[in-house]
């Protein structure tokens, strides 16, 4: 049997008065992408933060890498990332900021090579630079290489994707999944669900420290309740009188595009009727995705039942 | 994308990184600031600049210990910049050192990824001590250095005049020099060890990083107050002062030994209370709520206790209730200065030497003209010096008027007759020369 990067079970973690978790639940299985999303003060950062080692869980049960956490800095070997930010320092370059963390780690840590990773993130042509002059996406970048330094068997990112462009976007996207690909468990927090969606084949939402949902994207679609999805024909006006007719569709939007709001079984409807009544179908796409959509609805339902 | 690990795999236990790779981490981070490298530089160079251009000018720092000597000797410089650290320098620079330590992780967000590269709250809090530790001692180093090279070659290795006038020979000076830089390390750590505290009680706030200098700054208000002497000597800034008693012969060991234990106990309780506060610390929490009555709790309160509990056992073992200072302190510290003097002066004019026991110099004091009981701190003392005038029955007398501080120092000023302490200048066979009895400096010892 596969053991998980992360089995968290029953996790609680109370700052004073404040449950940040109550009673989390998370697997991460060895090389999947794992998204965590949430909104602000939802626990994602506290999650992250114990699956670092940065502190313990009150209750629960958690471990890492096979190895249980019972105290605070007690995470693993091979456990690496970033919470908060990339944690880095503006008076060094970005090469003398990864080679003083070598130098900590000691020669018997297994410790990737400085190059290899600032090539790997794309840094190379800026190596030398200070870190203090960089924009927030090559400090996301240089956060990365500091933690691909440890050869991460469990990669911990806050926001990774924070500040980058669509090309450095897609540079990172690169790095994840070709860490993935090689057996890395990589557990994220994003705002951006594009980002969740493209990269995790499993997500975690959180809501006022409670999971929401946990499982693949596609169980989080078929759970999903009505959607909104755009459509746009060559014939608006006939368009919209067919989508009127099937039941267990609401129409919104104006002349030119149709919104229907509906599930999936009423949209095939809806784009085999068009078809046979030889309307073009120019797109057909979700107003916002499914991930997003589900997201709100969960949230915003565990907001309802406090 | 999804691979399995089906044979379970041994993890090894990741381990705290060392102190000592946790100290040159801290020491890089350190160095690789222009701050702190400014620092360095300005502490290696100015006072070297500062001592050597002050010594080629005619008017000297009189208002400063030893800047009257500065042209005589290249050992006083190196002492007028040690008593201008003591006031300024040294807070400051523990304030932007150890003040910044801890505070700099909380500015840049950088406390958790430091905990997960060291693993350790404890080793990273005795790295960041020793690291800015040893800054501190490169600066306080580069302050003495730079200062006795800059009055070594500018003005030379001559015998330096103590502070009751009493000649020390330049071995001794140097010796006394060196020992003087090391006493005041010890109120340096103190004010480091509130630096940390600080640092790790505030956090970003600016307060933080001031702390130290502002402690000191309260410090020396304290010692311009007419407090008693136990209180003044419980103060952890008084080895800023004391190491003036070094000069004198015999030293004043006692406040000067009493300052250094009270400072380093301070620097003793001040780290270890952030070490307990940075231990406690949550760094999963993003904000560090409460600060201001944890400060209170955690900082103000036990060093206010400190204070009390030295005050008290300072003035159950030590004669210090009152100023330290009466007529008959004054008065033989006078005296013996001016013996000393007169030789100095009898030398410079080429006249046959005397000794302090022919002049048999005695001096009598008083405060406010005789009006007001002769005790305490004033610029209103008036002493009248008695002498035996060499090979001759009659006795010199000369006045001086003092201006004598709470802690002990005073400048007595020449009152006449002007033959003895009239001028500035006295005329030598090799030409004119600064007049040793015109003004000098001394010091009471307050515990004597």
């Amino acid at each position: 049997m596969a053991r998980l990067a992360v089995r968290a079970r029953e996790i609680t973690k109370c700052f004073g008065e404040v449950v940040a978790l109550d009673g989390v639940d998370l697997d991460v299985a060895p090389g999947q992408i794992h998204g965590l999303v949430g909104p602000n003060g939802a626990g994602k950062t506290t999650l992250l933060g114990l699956l670092l080692g940065l502190a313990v869980a009150d209750s629960g049960s958690l471990e890492i890498l096979g190895t249980p956490i019972r105290r605070a800095l007690d995470a693993p070997e091979g456990v690496a990332g970033f919470v908060d930010g990339p944690g880095l320092y503006p008076s060094l370059t970005a090469r003398q900021n990864l080679a003083a963390l070598v130098a900590l780690r000691g020669p018997g840590a297994p410790t990737a090579g400085i190059d290899e990773v600032l090539d790997e993130v794309g840094l190379t042509d800026v190596a030398d630079d200070r870190a203090g002059g960089f924009s927030l996406g090559m400090r996301q970048r240089l956060g990365l290489a500091a933690a691909l330094l440890n050869k991460p068997r469990l990669l911990v990112l806050d926001e990774p994707a924070n500040g980058l462009d669509p090309t450095g976007a897609r540079h990172v996207h690169r790095v994840l999944t070709r860490l993935a690909a090689d057996g890395t468990s990589i557990v994220l927090s994003s705002h951006r669900m594009d980002d969740v969606e493209s990269l995790c084949s499993e997500v975690t939402i959180l809501a006022t420290g409670r999971v929401a949902f946990s499982g693949p994207l596609s169980k989080l679609a078929a759970e999903n309740r009505e959607l909104d999805y755009r459509v746009i024909t060559s014939d608006p006006p006939k368009a919209r009188a067919i989508a009127a007719g099937i039941t267990g569709l609401a129409l919104a939007g104006d002349e030119d595009v149709l919104v229907v709001r509906t599930l999936v079984p009423a949209l095939d409807e809806l784009v085999i009727q068009l078809v046979r009544d030889g309307i073009a179908i120019r797109e057909l796409a979700p107003v916002v995705s499914p991930l997003e959509a589900a997201f709100l609805n969960l949230t915003d339902q565990q907001e309802d039942d406090r | 994308m999804t691979a399995t690990l089906d044979a379970p795999e041994r993890v090894a236990v990741a381990r705290p990184a060392s102190v000592a790779r946790g100290y040159r981490f801290e020491l890089v981070k350190l160095v690789s600031q222009w701050r702190v490298r400014l620092l360095v530089l300005a502490c290696w160079i100015a006072p070297g600049l500062f001592v050597a251009a002050v010594s080629q000018q005619s008017t000297l720092p009189v208002d400063t210990l030893f800047g009257r000597w500065m042209l005589a000797t290249g050992w006083a410089g190196s002492l007028v910049i040690l008593g201008f650290a003591g006031l300024y320098a040294l807070p400051l620079l523990t304030s932007l050192v150890a003040g910044d330590v801890f505070a700099a992780e909380d500015r840049l967000g950088t406390w958790r990824h430091l905990l997960v590269a060291v693993r350790s709250p404890r080793r990273i809090f005795v790295a960041k001590v020793l690291a800015s530790l040893t800054v501190i001692v490169v600066l306080v180093a580069g302050l003495a250095i730079s200062s006795v090279v800059g009055g070594l070659l500018a003005v030379g290795n001559q015998p330096l005049v103590g502070l009751d006038g009493h000649l020390l020979s330049t071995g001794d000076a140097a010796g006394r020099v060196a020992l003087a830089w090391l006493c005041v390390l010890a109120p340096t750590l103190a004010l480091a060890g509130i630096g940390w505290l600080g640092s790790v009680l505030l956090g970003r706030s600016p307060m933080g990083l001031v702390l130290p200098a502002l402690v000191a700054f309260a410090l020396q208000l304290c010692q311009m107050l007419p407090l008693p002497v136990a209180v003044r000597l419980a103060l952890p800034g008084y080895a800023f002062i004391s190491w003036n008693g070094l000069f004198a012969d015999p030293a004043q060991l006692s406040p000067l030994l009493i300052g250094i234990v009270v400072s380093l106990v301070w620097a003793v309780v001040s780290t270890a209370l952030a070490y307990v506060v940075f231990l406690r610390r949550d760094f999963t929490s993003a904000t560090l709520d409460g600060a201001g009555r944890r400060a209170i709790l955690a900082g103000v309160l036990p060093l206010v206790g400190l204070v009390v509990a030295s005050v008290v056992v300072i003035a159950v073992a030590t004669p210090s209730l009152g100023s330290g200072i009466n007529q008959d302190k004054v008065q033989r510290s006078v005296a013996t200065a001016f013996a000393h003097l007169y030789r100095l002066q009898t030398g410079e004019l080429n006249r046959p030497d005397v000794t302090e026991a022919q002049l048999g110099a005695t001096a009598a004091c008083n405060k406010g003209g005789g009006k007001l009981d002769p005790v305490g701190a004033g610029n209103d003392w008036r002493c009248v010096v008695s002498w035996h005038l060499p090979d001759t029955p009659a006795i010199g007398q000369a006045i001086y008027q003092l201006d004598l501080t709470p802690d002990g120092r005073y400048m007595a000023d020449g009152d006449g007759p002007k033959e003895v302490n009239g001028y500035f200048l006295v005329h030598t066979p090799i030409g004119d020369a600064p007049n040793p009895l015109w003004q000098f400096d001394g010091n009471v010892d307050l515990l004597d």
